[in-house]
């Protein structure tokens, strides 16, 4: 039986309370008005200069003009590039189809930029361990459904780490609520403006869009899937609870039956949350893929955590019947999962690389451009990191060796994300700073204080789990 | 791997199986003689597949307007064609590589079968590009070759030449993978053959093994490298199938989700393949021990699992092409379920999407009769997945004035047709000259998943020994009571000379047979035990074995002895397996 230590629960602490300090100096700072805009890139001399942003909007326009075949409105399509996109939404001079900013409007829509940004940073640390308790649920219930006879023993460290979900989905809820009440401006399409004909803003596509992407059925949806999420992992902790003080394999199969209907519901669900949730962030774009490319990103980091927490706890004399084996298979997950989030990504941007179609491929063209360090950097951090660290088997059975791989493959995908929402949000005005920094540790340390006092609600080892002879005896 | 399995896991190998058993039921097809059964369906096939080289003789000598193609629809039957088949071959490599890495013991029974099926449809898949080029003789124009020899430089851009490497690739994977498995299966047929000629043949096969351990050993790396090989193989051909279509900017072809999508649905329907092959070899064969009701289940959930991940993406593509705003896209998807292809359309929904849910009810999953009608449909549900990809993509042109519809020539169906013959050609005589089950990687998770042994576990009796048969060495004796084969602890011969040198030796054998008492016994018909013909019959019947019974007792002690007595065939008694038989039709 583990019990939250008091060090752990005081670092979790400090990282909650540092991050808050951070986000808050690093909020004060940020810009407040064009003034503060205009000052600011003064200070940084002529480079990022109205000229070089003139330039930039008329090449915007080009792009827009080429997006035309599928709208007899010029500006529909022409605003779904990246930061023009913003702009497009907050000014209004834009009925011949893209235009060259002014400056006043050049330094409006970078201010909505800022803006925008401490809360895309929370959004996305939010969102970062949300999936996280989500993927490790859904790698929980594929336990049970494949009958696997290697994991019994790591089961309840996945309940435990399932623990957080309850309070990131809350938290993610309440994001959204807010952003559905205009609090920010992080969901374009969630102007209302947009969907009025023949005003200044109106957005033929958005409109086109909007039976689905409203903020109801936003909220509903959201309200729907946390619900089933949350239900499933309350019943599937009760069941393996029972089955533990139980007589036969009652719980047990109940266990199974309940895992199977979540993976269906999961499949159905984690798609439409990926579109709902990110992929509206730019709302023009879309791409089938988006739904398992986000999924097998969840998956990684849910292994990767799982594996490190097991470290964890045998480092400190707990779980004394996980080997090296168990390890060892955890690792193979991080290094596939690793290969399958890989071979995703380029199945994405390959295809849309390749078709060069402009209202798919200017979603790759502003991350290229503008956010060209993150961009192929996480697809280092993702790809060539695992691929090289955890291709050797010897290596993936030692522990300190895969705690090291499982940072890299965590910030790599704290990277992914932040290449998902930011450019939709922030545009040109990223910058990993503090209240990035942060929002992260607020929710790690969160995270951790969630995890690991759930971890100690229970005794880490399973008891009356008909495999789990099969996971003590499990060696390579 | 330990031997512990946890109770609740139910035995892979069914009835009272020793090891020699599972020798005796692998080898049994390629030592017997073909039944009336199999050389009907053998000419069918080669009827099917005779008329299908006549179709292409007519494709090559008429040219490819002899198809359905038209200006419009350029791409269909053949294409069509070549992805299902293509596709149907995912589940070999799926089966016998990533269920490797997932340590699945269940993959051992189907593994071979389900190779030999990847590799003989890759080979019907290859064919089709080939003919579709009208000039077969310069095929090897696909390959990257100096100009000098006639064609020009490739084109590296062009997802169909990435197929030729990916689909190459696979192919010999895939091969060097089934054979490597093939080896101590072909070297047990070796060493059990009486005929020169055979001896010789599987002599070559088998690649010399010996089975030290040495061989085993590099036998499992070899297994593994091959296994981590062939997992991104499995990705990778269907991956690259789908961008033939996904690179492109057709409505309804470009599409992100097509890769993973493809891959799903390629399982899907190479597991509906295997699943139609082995519920009819297990029948065929008489592996119904090994290829169990627990198989067929398990590959149902698997056709169940992928066919639901091939619905999401159907509704994914459906919802996405309206989310889109895209027109072309909206229409493309519109047309597909309302157009004048909507039949196609909607058979698809319906073999692929609907009709493997029914394998949520465990009931119909371990109905044989349900699973082989699931597994048809669901073979037509994929040829029609692809058909309506390509051809409803393609009949409506950008340009309405080029809108036009397909229907196939009697050429394309028959070539279609011909494929079909020439597999089951190749599945049949494989099924007849090759160990159709892995013997060998089977024989390592009896102890642990054999009912036999998970039995005498159960009952808490020691393993020790009990892998050793009478009829090979020493060991308990398998007497047949109330219909149940149950292992009774006997006497193991250990240390005895195996031939007492005791010249009454008719004695000995009807001491160690039993007697037979013409009062209360009845003799039986030994001469239907394959082997004993009439005058082996009279021999035995002088020698006082007069019933099945009695030859069931047999061990290999008694057959060396019953060979010096007799004189005649040596060793043919064991090679039979006369015990084995006796003892079936002592039960029947």
């Amino acid at each position: 039986m583990y019990t939250l230590s008091k060090n752990l629960k005081l670092s979790a602490i400090i990282f909650m309370v540092v991050g808050a300090v951070l986000f808050a100096v690093d909020y004060v700072m940020l810009p407040k008005s064009t003034a503060d805009i205009e000052a600011m890139e003064a200070a940084h001399g002529g480079g990022h200069g109205d000229t070089a942003h003139e330039v930039d909007g008329g090449t915007h326009t080009e792009k827009g003009h080429s997006t035309e075949i599928h709208g007899e409105s010029n500006h529909a399509s022409g605003v779904a590039h990246g930061d023009s996109q913003l702009a497009d939404s907050h000014d209004g001079d834009h009925a011949d189809g893209g235009h060259v900013m002014s400056k006043e409007e050049h330094l409006e829509h970078t201010l909505h930029q800022y803006q925008n940004k401490p809360w895309s940073a929370i959004y996305i640390a939010a969102f970062f361990f949300f999936m996280i308790a989500l993927a490790c649920l859904a790698f929980y219930a594929v336990q049970y459904v494949a009958q696997a006879g290697w994991s019994p023993l790591l089961l309840r460290v996945m309940e435990g780490i399932t623990g957080y979900l309850l309070p990131g989905s809350i938290i993610m809820f309440v994001l959204l609520a807010l952003s559905g009440f205009h609090l920010n401006h992080l969901f374009h399409w969630m102007d209302p403006d947009l969907l009025v004909e023949g005003g200044d803003k109106y957005d033929k596509l958005i409109a086109g869009k909007s039976g689905y992407l409203n903020v109801t059925g936003l909220l509903i949806r959201a309200a729907v899937f946390i619900a089933g999420w949350n239900i499933y992992r309350f019943f599937a902790v009760k069941f393996s609870k029972n089955q533990d003080e139980g007589a036969d394999n009652r719980w047990h199969k109940k266990s199974f039956k309940a895992a199977a209907g979540f993976l269906v519901f999961f499949i159905y669900t984690e798609s439409i949350m990926s579109w709902d949730w990110i992929m509206s962030l730019d709302p023009h774009w879309f791409s089938t893929l988006f739904g398992w490319y986000v999924f097998a990103g969840m998956m990684v980091c849910a292994i990767t955590v799982i594996a490190m927490v097991t470290i964890y706890l045998k480092s400190i004399g707990l779980l004394e019947n996980v080997n090296d084996s168990h390890i060892h298979d955890l690792a193979k997950f991080m290094f596939a999962f690793s290969i399958f989030w890989t071979y995703l990504w380029f199945s994405q941007f390959m295809l849309i690389w390749y078709s060069n179609i402009p209202e798919e491929v200017t979603y790759y063209i502003t991350r290229i451009e503008d956010y060209n360090l993150p961009f192929f950097g996480m697809l280092a951090m993702n790809f060539v990191f695992p691929l090289l660290l955890l291709m050797n088997s010897e290596y993936k059975r030692i522990n300190w060796f895969v705690m090291m791989a499982g940072v890299v493959i965590l910030l790599g995908h704290y990277l992914d994300l932040f290449n998902m929402v930011m450019p939709a949000t922030v545009g040109k005005s990223w910058s990993i700073g503090f209240v990035e920094i942060g929002s992260l540790m607020f929710f790690f340390g969160l995270f951790i204080f969630v995890v690991f006092s759930s971890l100690a609600k229970r005794p880490l080892e399973p008891k009356r789990n008909p495999l789990i002879e099969e996971s003590k005896h499990f060696h390579y | 791997m330990a031997h512990y399995e946890a109770p609740i896991r139910r035995p892979l190998v069914t009835g009272d199986k020793t090891y020699h058993d599972v020798t005796l039921d692998v080898v049994a097809p390629v030592e017997g003689r073909a039944n009336k059964h199999w050389w009907i369906v053998f000419g069918i096939a080669l009827t099917a597949f005779l008329w299908g080289i006549g179709c292409i003789i007519y494709t090559i000598t008429n040219g490819i307007g002899s198809w359905g193609l038209n200006k419009t629809v350029n791409w269909a039957w053949d294409i069509t064609n070549f992805v299902w088949w293509v596709g149907i071959g995912h589940a070999g490599t799926l089966i016998s590589a990533v269920l490797l890495l997932f340590r699945q013991k269940w993959r051992m029974a189907i593994n071979r079968s389900a190779e030999a099926m990847t590799i003989f449809s890759v080979v019907q898949a290859g064919l089709f590009p080939i003919i579709h080029m009208g000039r077969p003789w310069l095929a090897y124009w696909v390959l990257p070759i100096p100009n000098q020899f006639g064609s020009l430089w490739v084109n590296f851009n062009s997802p169909l030449l990435w197929d030729v490497f990916a689909i190459s690739t696979y192919l010999s994977v895939s091969l060097v993978f089934w054979w490597t498995g093939l080896l101590p299966d072909f070297a047990m047929i070796r060493d059990r053959a009486v005929k020169p000629f055979q001896k010789k043949i599987y002599s070559l096969l088998s690649f010399g093994w010996s089975g030290r351990a040495k061989d085993w050993q590099r036998f499992e790396e070899v297994s593994l490298v091959l296994a981590g090989l062939a997992t991104p193989l499995v990705l990778s051909v269907h991956t690259i199938v789908s961008f033939d279509f996904a690179t492109s900017v057709i409505p309804g072809w470009h599409t992100t989700i097509f890769p993973p999508y493809f891959v799903a649905g390629a399982v899907f329907s190479g597991f509906a393949m295997v699943n139609t092959l082995l519920i009819v070899m297990r029948k065929v064969s008489n592996l119904e021990a090994y290829i169990t009701i627990q198989h067929i289940e398990l590959m149902n959930i698997v056709i169940m699992i992928t066919g639901s991940i091939v619905g999401v993406a159907y509704i994914t593509e459906l919802f996405m092409a309206w989310y889109s705003g895209v027109e072309y896209e909206q229409y493309a998807f519109l047309n597909r379920a309302t157009g004048p292809y909507a039949w196609s359309y909607w058979a698809m929904m319906t073999c692929n999407v609907f009709s493997p849910q029914f394998m949520w009810f465990p009931k119909l999953r371990r109905s044989i009769m349900f699973s082989f009608f699931i597994s048809i449909v669901v073979n037509i549900g994929m040829w029609f997945e692809r058909f309506v990809i390509i051809v409803t993509s393609l009949h409506r042109d950008y340009l309405p004035s080029s809108w036009s519809m397909f229907s196939p020539t009697f050429v394309d169906i028959g070539i279609f047709i011909g494929t079909i013959g020439f597999f089951f050609v190749l599945f049949l005589l494989y099924a007849r000259t090759f160990p159709v089950i892995a013997q060998a990687e089977v024989k390592t998770i009896m102890k642990s998943s054999g009912e036999r042994y998970k039995k005498l576990r159960e009952s808490g009796q020691s393993l020790v020994g009990s892998g050793a048969d009478p009829r090979t060495s020493g060991g308990p004796v398998k007497i047949n009571l109330d219909g149940h084969y149950q292992a009774a602890q006997a006497e193991v011969v250990s240390d005895e000379p195996m031939i007492p040198e005791d010249t009454h030796g008719n004695d000995v054998l009807i001491n160690s047979l039993g007697a037979f008492d013409a009062a209360t016994q009845k003799a039986d018909d030994l001469q239907k035990v394959n082997g004993i013909g009439p005058k082996m019959e009279e021999k035995l019947n002088q020698l006082g074995i007069y019933t099945f019974a009695q030859v069931a007792r047999m061990t290999k002690a008694d057959y060396d002895l019953l060979d010096s007595i007799t004189g005649s065939f040596p060793g043919r008694a064991e090679r039979d397996d006369w015990a084995g038989q006796a003892a079936t039709l002592n039960n029947n």
